[in-house]
């Protein structure tokens, strides 16, 4: 349902000539609602700025939430959004917070016009478009709320993305789940990192935890092998499981002369027999 | 395609993420094997990656498909973007135009059993993979 001029431009009268009480009442609802979690001046503040951005919707004959007049309103509706997102408000709580507007112009038109025909249609006209508003609302803490998730994965990647001391002078790095660039990249930073404050000269890059190895992966192991290397650290790939053996393979990915083994401890093995041999050639020299 | 068909666009990296664990579902309920599987998700994380960079974005539709002897899935990867110009250049190994491996194309054929691709100058690129259950 769209509101027509006439009825956008009534309620927009409305909304100015009764806007302290409005406000007001709007903001005892919202506030029994959110139970102190905001002060009441706050929301006051952000109900008057609301209350403004409705009305000047309405004023420049808004029809729906989705054109040009309610620009102004849509982006405080999404700030809002945001910023009861980040306070950890739920969704409903937030679109809440702007139905209950409804309730607020009810009560006013109530005892300002006694309820005639003429009110009650434009109000239920108006109720519409508060409806889009409380659900557009909805929807953009709903994005706001996925950003913030993605972020704290991000974060919790780079968690999830040790480098441990394996061994005296052997360091691995165990890389999990979807190895894309940025976490690859965070990946490459660590490993090199740790070899600069252990002075270690073997890196295990275990890729047991890594579902599918296509030519983006392989790529992203290759660059930190060679990394490594600069910094004069060997480089071994292990945890390579027969499926991605024969997929690598398939694919005509080539490793070069960088070992690969099986397993973790396979690679360590063999990077303690070659640090061993190392000695033993250094003793007999 | 089939009814129980699904329809990923891919617009972003995390997209191709869910096409890989897309295809990899419904590779294990159709039982390939381990190796069929992760040969298949491979696959389909190169051409929906060549779909998002090359491509510009498009679409991945996955299904399970069943030949009355054997079944399978079959994947469909397309874009409306420029096309590709010369097919064997794009399919020699180590060709890339963009920086990557330029294994995409041909280990993609490779892990597959069937693999077919239409594609137009200034029009766009479909290809569609099978992988049959041995
Ligand atoms: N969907 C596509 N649309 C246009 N060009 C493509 C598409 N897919 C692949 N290509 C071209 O084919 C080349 C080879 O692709 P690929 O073997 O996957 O290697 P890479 O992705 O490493 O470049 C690409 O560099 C690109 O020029
Ligand atoms: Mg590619």
């Amino acid at each position: 349902m769209t509101l027509s001029a006439d009825e956008a431009a009534r309620f927009a009268a409305l909304l100015e000539e009764h806007q302290e009480s409005l406000v007001t009442t709007w903001t005892e609802h919202v506030a029994s609602t959110l139970r102190g979690r905001l002060s009441h001046a706050e929301l006051q503040r952000q109900n008057s700025e609301l209350r403004r951005g409705f009305r000047q919707a309405l004023a420049g004959s808004a029809q729906d939430l989705a054109g040009e007049p309610a620009a102004e309103l849509r982006a405080q509706l999404a700030e809002l959004s945001a910023t009861r997102a980040r306070q950890g408000f739920t969704a409903t709580e937030t679109a809440v917070s702007i139905f209950s507007f409804k309730d607020a112009v009810l009560t006013t038109i109530d005892a300002a016009s006694g309820g005639d025909a003429i009110a009650l249609r434009d109000y239920v006209a108006f109720s519409s478009f508060v409806d889009e508003a409380a659900l557009f609302t909805f929807d953009s803490y709903v994005r706001v709320r996925e950003e913030l998730i993605a972020d704290q994965a991000e974060q919790l990647l780079e968690l999830s993305t040790p480098v441990v001391k394996l061994w005296e002078g052997v360091v691995a790095v165990p890389l999990v789940g979807t190895l894309d660039s940025a976490r690859a990249q965070v990946v490459m930073e660590r490993l090199l990192q740790t070899l600069v404050d252990t002075g270690s000269p073997y890196a295990i890059i275990d890729i047991t935890g890594v579902p599918a190895v296509d030519t983006q992966v392989a790529q992203h192991v290759l660059k930190t092998v060679v990394a490594a290397r600069l910094m004069g650290a060997d480089c071994i790939i292990s945890g390579i499981r027969p499926q991605i053996a024969q997929t690598i393979v398939a694919l005509g990915i080539e490793f070069g002369d960088i070992a690969t083994k099986a397993s973790l401890a396979d690679a360590l093995r063999y990077v303690l027999a070659k640090a061993g041999q190392t000695k033993q050639k250094r003793r007999e020299l | 395609m089939s009814e129980q068909g699904q329809r990923i666009e891919v617009a972003t990296d995390q997209d191709v993420v869910r096409v890989r664990q897309l295809v990899r579902t419904l590779a294990v309920a159709v039982k390939l094997s381990l190796v069929d599987q992760t040969k298949l998700v491979t696959a389909a994380s190169e051409l929906a990656r060549n779909t998002l960079v090359y491509g510009g974005g498009g679409s991945v539709e996955v299904a399970p498909v069943d030949n009355g002897r054997r079944k399978g899935i079959r994947i469909v990867f397309s874009d409306q973007g420029p096309g590709i110009a010369d097919l064997d250049l794009a399919f020699t190994d180590g060709y890339t135009s963009g920086g990557g491996l330029g294994l995409g194309l041909s280990g993609a054929r490779r892990l597959v059993d069937e693999f077919d691709i239409v594609t137009a100058v200034g029009e766009g690129t479909t290809i569609t993979v099978t992988k049959w259950c041995r």
